[in-house]
Parts: structure tokens; C-alpha cells; sequence
């Protein structure tokens, strides 16, 4: 008794108790009535809703612990020991934090615009969360009790055939949740942030629809000839890239490299994180523009943020990484079990993790960057290579030419790139050089002075 | 290659306004939650004023701001436009060149899209050497 009045007493112990005894029950209840859900499952319509509700959970369990993980790999970078309090290895940490956020005081300043103040972060949400939905996470599979001839099921949300512009729009819907929140908070710092963060979104999102114009492209081209119209459909794009008999492996990103990359750091600045992290830079800025928010619409930012981080690395993995692919495991791309469509699933995750994580590397590696230097970054550079590299796409499939030279042409736009910025460098703005030749002219008029007297 | 897209149902957008749904229901919940729970809540006048380093708060916070912004925009106006353009355009080229055989108006869908392409880059050029990007 006394044991189980102190497992009780226990805050960890208790909850996991109770979650053991809960899941225990619905394991038993889904057992008992798998005969009648079966139906359910079997439909493709209330599958595709089964999966979006779970995915949709999943992803909101992942936004907490991406939370942890960063701060986890701050700490690791900066040789602290990082958040360790809370549950073992700081593990209940996010439940912490939910419950704070969700206690704290709800200010709204009476200077605000007080409809646009709450719609912002509600967009910011909304907008990152439904993004997912064009995924494809699983593949086709059959459940074990469904007929070997039935019609499979597939493990995606929705199937529409702009799932890449689709993508593409609700990514770029983001930069109205910033600029509405830094436009209502009638805050100076607040509205510089959402300034720079709306030209900093639309700038990059000009090398992003190029690069992700040049890929589609080269799915197309790769997809056999009945299905080349599938490769503005996410699926088409992974099916572009299952192992074949023929190479080791069709990634797009072998055939495009330097795409990948300038996807990558697009991805990064669509995201805002650092080192484009301007919209919020602490030291200039405050917080930017969620310097007047507090309790969960500020929390509903972050969820926004980090949702949309996790979608867009989806985005990239299905466009570049080959998706729930891996080199030469065949089973895992043509097999249509349940087992099957889990370990796809687990493989898109891991690959999402990978990107997740590096993002985080780069945030705490990489100081931030200037303003002038990051529009720079996206106009003078990012978008000559993808204009380079798309018109290189488009001539190989016009001429029908080998697929491989694309990787020549990535190459040698990187060579060009690197030979363009070693010759023109610009380490330092106008301003910064303006002032350095006054103070030039300064040094020598008092050099003149200190030995006219002389 | 192995038939990974072999009739797959279409699933049309039903699911995405089933998730939309719940989406907003959610992120309603969470606000009228954060909004409702009882918590204490206490008033000022300097509680309520903008938060800006603790400053004494000078003017309003729609003010000018540098027109640069405005340019940006429209750069990504018409580069957008462009980009939306192409996509479409890609579709076309895609379909006339791999059909079996190739399609007889290919070589003008080529063509109709080198031509914008290139008027495209000549502004952009244009406008790199007008210092429309320039930042600084």
C-alpha cells in the first residue's frame, strides 16, 4: 500500500502510470473492435482523414520536442548541459512549457490593432499546419485483411495534382501571420521586424520557385512517358526516384546538387532561421515581430514556425531525396504490406529528422547575416544560378540530351559562382566603405597637421 | 520502373477541408483557451503602452519607412508572375516533348518560352544595373 500511495503521490510516476493504463485500454478497445473498425480503415477517404488527424498530432508532438532538441543542441554546441530538469533528460520539459504558455497572462496592449493582433498568429498557425497534406507519406499498401486484387490504399492525406504549387502557396501564405503581426502590434521594433521579414520571404521566394521549376522539370523527364504529367504531384516526384535496375539511385539531388542546396538555403530563409534570422534579431529588434505577444499567441508563432520547418524539409525530401526511397531496397519501395507503408513512413521521418537537425547545426553555427548581404544573397546570387540552371534543364529535355550533363551544369554554375565572388567581393556595404574613406581623408589631414608643425 | 502510381484513387481536396477544419478549430480552442482561463490580469498605463526597451514611447508606429521595401515588392511582383507562369508553361513543354512522337508544336512551345525567358533576364539585368538591388 504504501508503495502505491507514493507511485501516486509521484508526478512522473502517476503519469506515466496513467498513460500506461490508457494506452492499455485502447489497445484493448481497438483489439475488440477491430472487426468493425476494419471497415473504416479500408475506406480511402476516412483513411486519408485517420491519417491527416494523426499525422496532424504527430507533428504537434514533434514541434514540442524540436523545441527540446534545439535547445538540447544549443546546449551541446555551446558545451552546456541544456534543459535536464524536468523528467529524465529534460524529456517532460515541453509538457512544462505547454502548460506554462498556456497559464501565463494573455496581454493585449491597448495600442494594438485588436482583430489583426489575434488573426496573426492564428494564420501563422493555420497556414503551417495544413501544408502537410499533399505528403506522401507511405506509399500504397493493403491491409493484411483487405483482398490481394482490391484497390490499395494510399498513405497520404490528399492526392491533387498541383501538390507542388499547392506547397508552394501555402509556404509562401507564412509572410502574412509576420507582416499582420508586426503591422497590429503598432510597435516600432515589431514593425521593423515584419519589414524585414516580408522582403526577406518574398525575396527568397523567387530562387525557391526556381529551383523547385528546375526539378519538376527533371521528374518529368525522368517519369515513363504516361506519367510524365504526374510530376507536379509529390508522389510522381518520389516515384521519379525509386532504386532502379538500371543506376543505384535516381535521386534528383545527384542530378542537381547544386538545386538542392540553393533549396536548402531558401528553405532556411522561407523559415526564418537564423543565420536569416533578421525578423527577430534580439539584439536589434527585440523579438521583432512577436515583441508584444505573450502566452500561447506567441507560443502559436513558434508552433507555426517549426511546423513549417518540418514541412518544408518534407517538401525538400520528396523533391530531392528521393522520399520514402532508399538505394537498392527495392521491398521497401514496391512492397504493398502495412509493413511496408510503416517502414516508408519511418524512413520520410528519419530523412525530415536529418534536415530538422540540420537546420538547427546551422542556426547555432552561423552568425546572422546583414540585411544588405542576405538580398544580396537572394537577388545577385541565388537567383542568377537557378535562371542558369533551369534554362540548362529545360535544353536537355528539349534536345533530348542525357540526363547527367545537368550534374556538369551544377558544377560549373558553383565553379562560376565561386570565381564570381572571389573577384567582385563585397565584404563591406557602401555605407561602411563611404565611412571608411572619410576617415581615411581624416587620418591624413591630421597626419598633414601633426607635420606641418614640424 | 515499378507502377508506384498505379490507380491510386483520386482523392480530390475533401481531406484538405476536413484537415483545414480541424486546423481552425484547434488554433480557435487555443486562443479562446489562453484567452479564458482564469489568470490574473492587471492593467496600466504603462503596461499597455508598447514595449520598446522601456523607452518613453515617441510617435506612432505607422510611419514612413524606406522605400527600398516597396521596390523589393514589386521585383517580386513581376518575378512571381513570371515564376507562375512558367509552371504551366513547363507542364505544356514537358507533354509536347514526351509524347510519342513528339508533338508537332513543340518547337514553338520551346521557343514561346525561350522568348520570355529571355526578356525575363534581360530586366532582371536591367534592373542589377539600374542598383535596383542594391541594400546598402
Amino acid at each position: 500500500m504504501a508503495l502505491i500511495r507514493a507511485i501516486i503521490k509521484h508526478p512522473i510516476l502517476s503519469g506515466l502510470l496513467a498513460v500506461t493504463i490508457g494506452g492499455i485500454v485502447v489497445l484493448t478497445l481497438i483489439v475488440a473492435f477491430l472487426d468493425q473498425i476494419k471497415w473504416v480503415l479500408s475506406d480511402q477517404f476516412w483513411f486519408s482523414n485517420i491519417l491527416s488527424l494523426a499525422i496532424f498530432g504527430g507533428i504537434m508532438t514533434a514541434v514540442a520536442y524540436c523545441i527540446l532538441l534545439e535547445r538540447k543542441i544549443s546546449a551541446w554546441i555551446q558545451d552546456r548541459y541544456g534543459p535536464n530538469r524536468v523528467g529524465p533528460l529534460g524529456l517532460l520539459q515541453p509538457l512544462a512549457d505547454g502548460v506554462k504558455l498556456l497559464l501565463k497572462e494573455d496581454i493585449t496592449p491597448g495600442h494594438v490593432d485588436k482583430a489583426l493582433f489575434v488573426l496573426a498568429p492564428f494564420m501563422m498557425f493555420v497556414v503551417a499546419l495544413i501544408g502537410f497534406a499533399v505528403v506522401p507519406w507511405g506509399g500504397t499498401f493493403r491491409w493484411p485483411w483487405m483482398d490481394a486484387d482490391a484497390t490499395p490504399l494510399v498513405a497520404q492525406v490528399a492526392s491533387i495534382d498541383i501538390a507542388v504549387i499547392y506547397l508552394l502557396a501555402v509556404g509562401s501564405m507564412g509572410v502574412y501571420g509576420v507582416v499582420l503581426g508586426g503591422w497590429a502590434s503598432n510597435n516600432k521594433y515589431a514593425f521593423y521586424g515584419a519589414m524585414r521579414a516580408a522582403a526577406q520571404m518574398i525575396s527568397y521566394e523567387i530562387p525557391l520557385g526556381l529551383v523547385v521549376l528546375t526539378a519538376v522539370i527533371t521528374v518529368g523527364y525522368l517519369l515513363p512517358v504516361d506519367h510524365a504529367m504526374d510530376c507536379l504531384r509529390l508522389e510522381g516526384a518520389v516515384a521519379a526516384q525509386a532504386p532502379h535496375a538500371a543506376s543505384w539511385t535516381m535521386w534528383v539531388v545527384f542530378y542537381h546538387p547544386v538545386a538542392a542546396l540553393l533549396m536548402f538555403i531558401a528553405a532556411l530563409a522561407e523559415a526564418n532561421r537564423a543565420p536569416f534570422d533578421l525578423a527577430e534579431a534580439e539584439q536589434e529588434l527585440i523579438g521583432g515581430f512577436h515583441t508584444e505577444y505573450s502566452a500561447m499567441k506567441w507560443a502559436m508563432f513558434f508552433l507555426g514556425e517549426y511546423a513549417h520547418m518540418i514541412t518544408s524539409s518534407a517538401f525538400m525530401v520528396c523533391l530531392f531525396w528521393g522520399g520514402y526511397h532508399l538505394p537498392y531496397c527495392t521491398w521497401l519501395s514496391t512492397d504493398e504490406s502495412a509493413l511496408a507503408m510503416l517502414c516508408r513512413i519511418g524512413v520520410i521521418g528519419a530523412k525530415i529528422a536529418i534536415f530538422i537537425g540540420a537546420y538547427m547545426v546551422v542556426r547555432w553555427s552561423l552568425p546572422r547575416f546583414r540585411f544588405d548581404q542576405l538580398m544580396r544573397l537572394a537577388w545577385k546570387s541565388l537567383v542568377p544560378m537557378g535562371l542558369v540552371i533551369l534554362a540548362a534543364q529545360v535544353l536537355i529535355v528539349y534536345y533530348g540530351w542525357p540526363q547527367w550533363i545537368s550534374i556538369v551544369v551544377n558544377l560549373g554554375v558553383l565553379v562560376l559562382a565561386a570565381i564570381a565572388s572571389l573577384t567582385n567581393a563585397m565584404p563591406i556595404s557602401g555605407r561602411q566603405q563611404s565611412l571608411l574613406i572619410k576617415e581615411k581623408a581624416a587620418r591624413e589631414k591630421e597626419y598633414e597637421l601633426q607635420h606641418a608643425g614640424v | 520502373m515499378t507502377s508506384i502510381l498505379a490507380e491510386s484513387p483520386n482523392l480530390g481536396y475533401g481531406p484538405i477541408a476536413v484537415l483545414l477544419g480541424v486546423v481552425f478549430a484547434v488554433g480557435i480552442v487555443i486562443l479562446l483557451l489562453t484567452h479564458y482561463l482564469p489568470k490574473a490580469t492587471r492593467h496600466g498605463p504603462e503596461k499597455d503602452a508598447a514595449y520598446e526597451s522601456g523607452m518613453p514611447i515617441v510617435g506612432d508606429a505607422r510611419q514612413r519607412f524606406n522605400v527600398k521595401f516597396y521596390l523589393v515588392a514589386m521585383m517580386f511582383l513581376i518575378f512571381d508572375v513570371e515564376l507562375i507562369l512558367m509552371y504551366p508553361w513547363a507542364m505544356a513543354f514537358l507533354k509536347s516533348r514526351t509524347s510519342e512522337p513528339i508533338a508537332d508544336n513543340a518547337p514553338m512551345i520551346f521557343w514561346v518560352g525561350v522568348v520570355f525567358f529571355i526578356i525575363v533576364t534581360v530586366g532582371f539585368i536591367y534592373e542589377w544595373g539600374k542598383g535596383i538591388l542594391r541594400y546598402d
